[in-house]
C-alpha cells in the first residue's frame, strides 16, 4: 500500500504539527530568559558606574533602624545575570513542574529588576521600602477595577467601562467631599457614581442585549466627555467650593505598621487600602465559596443550565455589573481623596484597561489579578523613582514602562487562559 | 405523581410546535414518546418543565391544575428533566453541579452570609448515587467526563430535588450500548420506587424494551397510543405516516482503486496526549469502510486530521494518491472530500445562519452559487429549497436560522449539504445522530448511492446497527488503535467484545494492533 503514497514526499510530514510548535515555545521561553541574563551582565554589570548603590530599607522616623544595603552595582549584575543564564539552561534542558516554571519565571525577573536598579542608582540612595509601598498605592486603583471586572465578567458581561467608572468615582468622590466637607460622603458619592454607570450598563448589555464591548466604550466615551465637561465649566469656576477636597490621611495598624520592610509597606496606609483587602478577600471567597458565587460563576459559564435549576440568571447579572461598578467608584475615589485631593481631568489614564488586563492575566480569580495590578503598579512606581532620580534613560521612554510591562506580560498570558464561557453573550429567554 | 396535559398549544411563527396536545403519564410508569424529528417533543417538555410559555392548554398534576412559569416551579411539583442538550455547567465539579440552584450552606457568622456546604453536597451525590447505582466521582470536573456519566449526573441532579417524575430526552442518542444497558438498569430502578418517566428516543427497539405506554406524534399532534408490544415496522409507519424500510438495500460491492490511504497516522488530542496511534487501512472506490468503537477511542481525532482540522503528529494520508497531509481544510475539501461532523452544533453548522446559507457553506465561493463577487442568491435559494425537499427538512423556511430548528433537522442540513456534492470520498462521523427513523433511512439509501456511484465512505459510528447495515468492511478502534479489521458479516458478540478490548480470537490488542496493515492490502 505503500506504492500509492508519492515516495518524493519530504520525510518530515508536515511544517504545522503540534508537537513542533510546543518545543518551539518552550525554546522561545527559554531565549527570553536568557537574553535577561545578558542584559543584566553586558547591559547593568559592564556598563555600571562606580560607586555602591544604597539601597534605603527604612523610611524616614521609622522605630526600628535598619542600615542600607549597599551593593557595588557590577558585581551584583554580573552575579544576578550568571544565575539567570543557569535559569535559562535549566528551562532548556530540565522538564520543569509548573511551580518551577513560575519560580524560574520570577526569578530571572526579580534578578532583572534588581541589576537594572543597582545601575540606575549608582552612587545614590534610593528607598527600597519607598518603593514598594509606593507601588502598593499606585495599584489600589487597579485591583479594585479588576475586581469589578471579575464581578462582571464572572457573571457574564464584559465590563469595558472599568476606565469610565474609575473617573466618575474620581470626579464624584472629589466634588462630594469638597462640598460636604465630608471625605466619608465623598467615597460613598463615588461609589454611586460607579454603580450608577454600571445601571447604564446593565441595562443596555442586559435588558436590551446590546453588544458589550460597545456599551462599554461608548460608556467610556462618555465619562471621559462628561467629567472633562463638568470639569471645565463648573470645577474651574468653583475651584474652592467644588474641587479643593481633604484627602484621607494614613492609618497606621499599631504593631502591624512596626514590622520592619513590611509594615510600612502593607500596614501603613490610607483607609483605600484596607477597603482594598476587604473586598478583595470577600469576593475572592464569595465566589469561590458561597452559595452566591457557585450560582453566579453557573451564571457566567453556563446561562441556560443555571436558569433550568431554578436561578435567576437576569437578576445576578443585573446585581453584580452594579455591584462592580460599586467598587470600580471606590477605586476611582482613591485617585482624587485618596491620593492628590481635585479632580483632574482624566485622571484615570488608562488605569481601567489595564485593570482588564489584569483581570485577563490573573484568569478571572480576584487574588491572580491582584498579582497583575501589582505587576504594573510595581512597573509605575520605578518610572516614577527614576525620574526622581535622574537616570541616562529618557523621561518618555520611563513613562512607558508601565504600559510595556502589561503589554508583555498579557502577550505572554493570552491564549492560554480560559475566560467564563458565556462571557460577553447576552441572555434572551425564549 | 399523575400528571395530564390538556389541549397544549406552542406556535413559533407560522410553525405549529404542539398543537392541542393530551397526554396523561401514570404514576410509576414508563411513558415513551415517539415521533419525527421536529414533531414537537422537546418542546412540549419545555413547557412541561416551565421553560417556554404554552399558547394554549393547560397541566395538571394530580387533578389539580399548576402553572409553571419558571423551571423553579416544576422543580418544586415534583418534575425533573434531563435535556436533549446536557445543561451541567463544564468547569464545576460533579457535586457543585448537582446542587447547584438548590445549595447547603454553613452559616458564617451572624449575617447569614452562607459559605457552601461541600462536604454535605458530596454526600448527598453518594447517596443518591449509591441508591439507585448511578456511579459517578463527586469531586471529578463535569468536562472531563464521558458523555455517559454526565448523563447520571443530570439524574442525580433531578433526584436529589425529589422529583417524582423524570423527563429523559433522547437520552440515549449519546451513550454507547453499555452505556444505554446502564441507563435502562437506573429507570427500571426508578421506576420501581415509584418514579414516573417520560422517555424520548428514536430507537424503536428501546421503546419496546422499557415503555409501559407508547404515544406517537407527528407534526404536532397526537396520532395515536400503542402498547409496547407493537413491531418495528407498525411503530415506524405510525410515526412517519408511511411504510419504513428499516434496513437499506444494498448490492455487493464493486470495488476500485484505493481512493483513501492512511499510513502510521499519529494524531493528539486536545490536551496533547496521543488519541491515534500509528493508524493504517485503505479505503477503495465503491467501498464503505465502517468504524466501530466506544465514543472517545480516538475516532474523533482521526477524522478531523483526515479532513485538517487537526495536525497529524506523525504519518501521512493521500487521497486518490495525492498526498493532503497538512494540507489546509480548504484544500481537503476541493480536493473532493465531503466531511459530516460529529458535532452539528460546533462544527457543522453556523446556526445563526439561516437554513440556504448552512446548507451553500461549502460552495459559496464557486459558481453557480458565486457571481464574480457576489453571491448569486437565486441560484442558492433555488437549491436550498430543492434540498429542503429532497431531505424532509422541517423548517418555517429557507431564511430561518438554523438555530430554530429542531435537532434532527440541524443533522439533516449537514448531511443535505455533504452530499449533494459529488464527492470521491465522504467521511461521515454519527451522521445519523438523533435522527428519526424515517430519515435515517433516507440518509443510509442516500449513503449507499454515494458508494455505488464509486466514491469511498469513511463512516464512524457507535451505533452498531448502523454499522452492521452500511458496512462493506468494519474496522474496530479501542485505545487510539485499530485493534481488528472484519468482513462485514462479522457477528454482534465479537464486535461488541473488540470494542470493550477484549481481542477475541485475535488475542491480546498488542498483537492485533498490528494486523490491520496486513489485513487491509489484500481486502
Ligand atoms: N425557538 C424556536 N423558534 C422557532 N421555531 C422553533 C423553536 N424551537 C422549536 N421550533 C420548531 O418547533 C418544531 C418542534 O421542535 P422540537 O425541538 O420540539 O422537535 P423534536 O420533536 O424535539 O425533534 P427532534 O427529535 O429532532 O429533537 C420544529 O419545527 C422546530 O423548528
Ligand atoms: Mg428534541
Amino acid at each position: 500500500m505503500t506504492t500509492t503514497l508519492a515516495p518524493s514526499l519530504p520525510p518530515a510530514a508536515s511544517p504545522r504539527t503540534r508537537r513542533r510548535r510546543r518545543v518551539d515555545k518552550k525554546t522561545l521561553g527559554g531565549l527570553v530568559i536568557g537574553v535577561l541574563g545578558l542584559v543584566d551582565i553586558v547591559g547593568f554589570g559592564l556598563e555600571a558606574r562606580s560607586g555602591d548603590a544604597r539601597l534605603g530599607l527604612t523610611l524616614a522616623g521609622a522605630s526600628v533602624h535598619l542600615s542600607p544595603l549597599k551593593l557595588p552595582p557590577g558585581p551584583t549584575a554580573i552575579v544576578a545575570g550568571v544565575i539567570t543564564l543557569v535559569l535559562a539552561a535549566l528551562w532548556l534542558r530540565a522538564e520543569l513542574g509548573k511551580l518551577a516554571r513560575r519560580a524560574v519565571i520570577v526569578g530571572s525577573g526579580m534578578l532583572f529588576m534588581l541589576s537594572f536598579l543597582c545601575w540606575a542608582s549608582s552612587g545614590k540612595t534610593m528607598s527600597l521600602v519607598g518603593l514598594l509601598q509606593s507601588s502598593v498605592d499606585r495599584s489600589i486603583p487597579i485591583v479594585l477595577g479588576a475586581l469589578a471586572g471579575c464581578l462582571c465578567e464572572r457573571a457574564g458581561v464584559v465590563n469595558i467601562a472599568i476606565e469610565g467608572q474609575l473617573l466618575f468615582g474620581a470626579f464624584a468622590g472629589a466634588m462630594v467631599a469638597s462640598a460636604s466637607h465630608s471625605l466619608y460622603l465623598g467615597l460613598v458619592a463615588a461609589a454611586l457614581a460607579g454603580a450608577l454607570l454600571g445601571l447604564i450598563l446593565a441595562l443596555f448589555a442586559i435588558r436590551y442585549a446590546v453588544n458589550q464591548i460597545v456599551v462599554g466604550v461608548v460608556l467610556n466615551v462618555l465619562a471621559t466627555g462628561l467629567t472633562g465637561y463638568l470639569y471645565d465649566r463648573v470645577l474651574v469656576k468653583y475651584q474652592n467650593t467644588l474641587n479643593s477636597p481633604a484627602v484621607f490621611s494614613r492609618i497606621s495598624i499599631p504593631l502591624l505598621s512596626k514590622i520592619p520592610i513590611v509594615g510600612p509597606v502593607l500596614f501603613d496606609s490610607s483607609i483605600f487600602l484596607y477597603l482594598t483587602y476587604v473586598i478583595l478577600v470577600a469576593v475572592q471567597i464569595g465566589l469561590f465559596r458561597t452559595r452566591w458565587g457557585l450560582r453566579v460563576r453557573a451564571v457566567g459559564e453556563h446561562p441556560v443550565a443555571a436558569e433550568t435549576v431554578g436561578i435567576r440568571v437576569l437578576g445576578i447579572r443585573y446585581a453584580n455589573v452594579m455591584l462592580g461598578g460599586l467598587v470600580a467608584g471606590i477605586g476611582g475615589a482613591y485617585l482624587t481623596i485618596g491620593s492628590v485631593g481635585p479632580f483632574g481631568k482624566n485622571v484615570s489614564s488608562g488605569k481601567g484597561f489595564i485593570a482588564l488586563a489584569a483581570v485577563i492575566f490573573g484568569r478571572w480569580t480576584p487574588i491572580g489579578a491582584m498579582f497583575g495590578a501589582l505587576l504594573f503598579g510595581f512597573a509605575d512606581a520605578v518610572q516614577n523613582i527614576l525620574s526622581v532620580l535622574g537616570t541616562s534613560i529618557p523621561s518618555d521612554f520611563l513613562l512607558m514602562i508601565p504600559y510595556v510591562a502589561t503589554i508583555v506580560v498579557v502577550a505572554g498570558m493570552v491564549g492560554r487562559v480560559r475566560p467564563p464561557k458565556a462571557d460577553g453573550q447576552p441572555y434572551v429567554k425564549s | 405523581m399523575k400528571l395530564e396535559l390538556r389541549g397544549i398549544t406552542k406556535r413559533f411563527g407560522s410553525v405549529v410546535a404542539n398543537d392541542h396536545i393530551d397526554l396523561t403519564v401514570e404514576p410509576g410508569q414508563i411513558h415513551a414518546l415517539l415521533g419525527e424529528n421536529g414533531a414537537g417533543k422537546s418542546t412540549l417538555m419545555n413547557i412541561l418543565y416551565g421553560l417556554t410559555r404554552p399558547d394554549e392548554g393547560e397541566i395538571l398534576i394530580d387533578e389539580s391544575p399548576v402553572a409553571f412559569t419558571r423551571p423553579k416551579d416544576a422543580i418544586a411539583a415534583g418534575i425533573g428533566m434531563v435535556h436533549q442538550h446536557f445543561m451541567l455547567v463544564p468547569v464545576f465539579t460533579v457535586a457543585e453541579n448537582v446542587v447547584l440552584g438548590d445549595e447547603r450552606t454553613r452559616r458564617l457568622g451572624p449575617l447569614g452570609f452562607g459559605l457552601l456546604d461541600r462536604r454535605r453536597a458530596r454526600e448527598d451525590v453518594l447517596r443518591v448515587s449509591q441508591r439507585f447505582g448511578l456511579t459517578v466521582d463527586p469531586d471529578a470536573l463535569v468536562e472531563n467526563l464521558p458523555v455517559g456519566v454526565q448523563q447520571r449526573v443530570e439524574i442525580i441532579k433531578a433526584l436529589l430535588r425529589d422529583a417524582t417524575l423524570l423527563i429523559l430526552d433522547e437520552p440515549t442518542a449519546v451513550l454507547t450500548p453499555g452505556e444505554t444497558e446502564d441507563l435502562f438498569a437506573v429507570m427500571r430502578s426508578l421506576k420501581e420506587s415509584g418514579h414516573s418517566i417520560v422517555f424520548i428516543t428514536h430507537k424503536l427497539n428501546e421503546v419496546q424494551q422499557m415503555a409501559d405506554t407508547i404515544t406517537v406524534i407527528r407534526q404536532g399532534k397526537v396520532v395515536g397510543s400503542m402498547p409496547p408490544t407493537a413491531s418495528d415496522e407498525e411503530l415506524a409507519a405510525r410515526m412517519v405516516g408511511r411504510a419504513v424500510r428499516l434496513a437499506p438495500e444494498k448490492a455487493a460491492a464493486t470495488l476500485g482503486e484505493i481512493v483513501l490511504s492512511v499510513e502510521s497516522l499519529t494524531v493528539s488530542d486536545d490536551l496533547g496526549n496521543t488519541a491515534v496511534r500509528g493508524v493504517s487501512f485503505d479505503i477503495k472506490a465503491g467501498e464503505i469502510l465502517g468504524i466501530a468503537g466506544v465514543q472517545g477511542n480516538g475516532q474523533t481525532e482521526l477524522c478531523e486530521a483526515l479532513v485538517g482540522l487537526r495536525p497529524a503528529v506523525d504519518g501521512r494520508f493521500a487521497v486518490r494518491g495525492r498526498d493532503l497531509t497538512g494540507h489546509a481544510t480548504r484544500e481537503i475539501l476541493h480536493a473532493g472530500v465531503g466531511y459530516v461532523p460529529e458535532d452539528r452544533q460546533a462544527e457543522g453548522l453556523v446556526t445563526e445562519f439561516t437554513v440556504a446559507e448552512n446548507l451553500a457553506l461549502d460552495r459559496y465561493d464557486q459558481p453557480p452559487y458565486s457571481k464574480g463577487l457576489a453571491l448569486n442568491l437565486d441560484v442558492m435559494n433555488a437549491a436550498a429549497t430543492d434540498q429542503v425537499k429532497q431531505f424532509d427538512i422541517r423548517t418555517e423556511s429557507i431564511g430561518s436560522p438554523a438555530s430554530s430548528l429542531s435537532g434532527g433537522n440541524q443533522q439533516k442540513v449537514v448531511v443535505a449539504r455533504e452530499l449533494s456534492r459529488s464527492v470521491g470520498l465522504l467521511i461521515a462521523s454519527q451522521p445519523t445522530r438523533g435522527v428519526d427513523v424515517g430519515s435515517i433511512e433516507f440518509v443510509h439509501r442516500r449513503i449507499v448511492e454515494v458508494r455505488n456511484q464509486g466514491s469511498a465512505v469513511l463512516l464512524v459510528s457507535t451505533e452498531l446497527d448502523e454499522i452492521a447495515a452500511l458496512a462493506d468492511r468494519i474496522a474496530v478502534m479501542y485505545e487510539g488503535e485499530i485493534v481488528a479489521m472484519r468482513s462485514a458479516d462479522v457477528s454482534r458478540e465479537e464486535l461488541g467484545l473488540l470494542m470493550a478490548g477484549g481481542g477475541a480470537g485475535a488475542g491480546a490488542s498488542a498483537s492485533a494492533a498490528g494486523e490491520p496493515a496486513s489485513a487491509a492490502a489484500p481486502a
